[in-house]
């Protein structure tokens, strides 16, 4: 399955800012942590993302991610 | 037995309140005195309450709509109370105790949808933190910054009253200086309503009209209620308006039966006068009982015949009425939303009255308020009393003592 970085940043996008953030807060750059996004919505991030793309995403992989753009490299990464 | 010597004063310095009739404590107090019902479509519907328009997108996404309901309560309690921002003593001083009947019903029924229809994987990650029991405590202390002691009661019908009692002993030996506490219910869902019809509960009818002879069940409602208590020479320190006392507490059980009331009103009649004596008082010195009065036939016959045992013949002289007749019964949060209206009684000097109460049941032959609201009188020079009912399924019983603040 073949989906593009800006696919992925563009869902990615979005989810989060249905979970709390401005989305014009919701930069490549920005960190959970600035975007107060805690575990349970990451889990609920990597939710959408396996009913999307496919992609399984553990609490290990989660637990790496510092910022929005780690999380979309990821997610690109895995679906190749 | 008797009252111990060196319990700490209680008192009131914030109450809030979401229920059919609106958001607040004042509207629930003025609309049910007015005579209005918040009532329709056979429940006691918060129609005009959005979440969004009070909390955050985090705050509106993690709540399941009971805990939604008791963050705008305790927000409003909190204010009224003039804490701003923060507890004025140490947060580690200051408790929360939340009540609900079930949880959050709503979030149950829809991860349930999300598990049958798109399997285990999907089922959402804030499921339990949004429909477990306490998730209004724990949402209530991290807006409020309370760090004291926390949790939550489940007492079916009973719950928010229980929440009080408790906030009230915790207060009283000095666990805490402050708390808030209460109680709050959302579970306007088929299920629910079909769990409660399969046991015949529910008025067929629609119509919430306790102690009336034609009376044919209650009628469910959602909402919450909170109170801020605090310790009456901490609080006077401060400067802070106090509302009233909680002057007392009592609680018995049945140990009779599930759901219906033990008929005689022993028991509940016994966390009646336990309520009284904790409050220093004799039965001749209540002015004023707000019913537990659910409109059910069991309930409003065992409680009438409750009161009678608690206070003999004094029982016919005083005003005894229900707020059900007003709003439904909230299940968890009727006993706070109940003792909120008591307190609004107490400072305005103005009872509700039991709406709907038109044809009386020979049986029940107390003074139950009907047609419209009248003066509060009483006290003989000090401030009126009043008891708060709070009878439950499992066959909990709480009486609450609430003296009105000296004038």
């Amino acid at each position: 399955m073949s989906v593009t970085t800006e696919q992925v940043e563009g869902r990615v996008v979005e989810t989060l800012a249905s979970f709390g953030p401005d989305q014009s807060q919701i930069t490549r750059a920005a960190t959970f942590e600035e975007l107060d996004i805690d575990s349970l919505d990451l889990v609920e991030l990597a939710q959408v993302v396996e009913d999307e793309y496919g992609v399984v995403l553990k609490g290990e992989d989660m637990k790496e991610l510092k910022t929005v753009g780690d999380a979309i490299d990821l997610i690109v990464e895995r679906a190749e | 037995m008797g009252s111990l010597p060196d319990r700490r004063k209680v008192v009131v310095t914030g109450v809030g309140a979401v229920t059919p009739l609106g958001v607040g404590a004042e509207t629930l107090h003025d609309r049910w005195v007015a005579g209005d019902v918040g009532i329709s479509d056979g429940a006691g519907w918060c129609r005009g309450f959005d979440a969004k328009e009070f909390l955050s997108i985090k705050e509106v996404r993690r709540l399941d709509r009971f805990s939604q309901f008791a963050l705008v309560a305790s927000g409003e309690a909190v204010g009224q109370a003039g804490w701003d921002g923060e507890p004025p003593y140490d947060p580690l001083r200051v408790g929360c105790v939340m009540a609900t009947g079930i949880g959050g019903q709503d979030t149950v029924e829809t991860q349930l949808d999300v598990l049958r229809d798109r399997g285990a994987k999907m089922v959402s990650p804030l499921g339990i933190p949004q429909y477990m029991p306490n998730a209004a405590t724990a949402a209530v202390t991290m807006k409020h910054g309370l760090q004291g002691q926390s949790y939550g009661v489940v007492s079916a019908c009973a719950s928010g009253a229980h929440a009080v009692g408790s906030a009230l002993r915790m207060i009283q030996y000095g666990d805490a200086d402050a708390v808030v506490c209460g109680g709050s219910e959302a579970t306007l869902t088929k299920f629910a309503f079909a769990s409660f019809t399969a046991m015949q509960a529910l008025s067929p009818t629609g119509i919430s009209r306790p102690f009336d002879a034609r009376r044919d069940g209650f009628v469910m409602g959602e909402g919450s209620g909170v109170l801020v208590l605090e310790e009456a020479e901490a609080a006077a320190a401060r400067g802070a308006t106090v509302l009233a006392e909680i002057a007392g507490y009592g609680s018995t059980t049945d140990a009779h039966h599930l759901t219906a009331p033990e008929p005689t009103g022993g028991p509940a009649s016994r966390a009646i006068e336990l309520a009284i004596r904790d409050a220093g008082a004799q039965s001749a010195d209540v002015d004023y009982i707000n019913a537990h009065g659910t409109s059910t036939q069991l309930n409003d016959a065992a409680e009438t015949a409750a009161i009678k045992l608690a206070l003999g013949d004094h029982a016919k002289r005083i005003p005894v009425s229900s707020t059900k007749s007003t709003v439904g019964h909230l299940l968890g949060a009727a006993g706070a939303v109940e003792a909120v209206a008591t307190v609004r009684t107490l400072l305005t000097g103005v009872i509700g009255p039991t709406l709907g109460y038109e044809v009386p049941d020979p049986e029940l032959d107390l003074d139950y308020v009907p047609g419209e609201a009248r003066p509060l009188i009483g006290g003989n020079g000090h401030p009126p009393l009043a008891i708060s009912n709070s009878f439950a399924f499992g066959g909990h019983n709480v009486a609450l003592a609430v003296r009105g603040a000296p004038r």
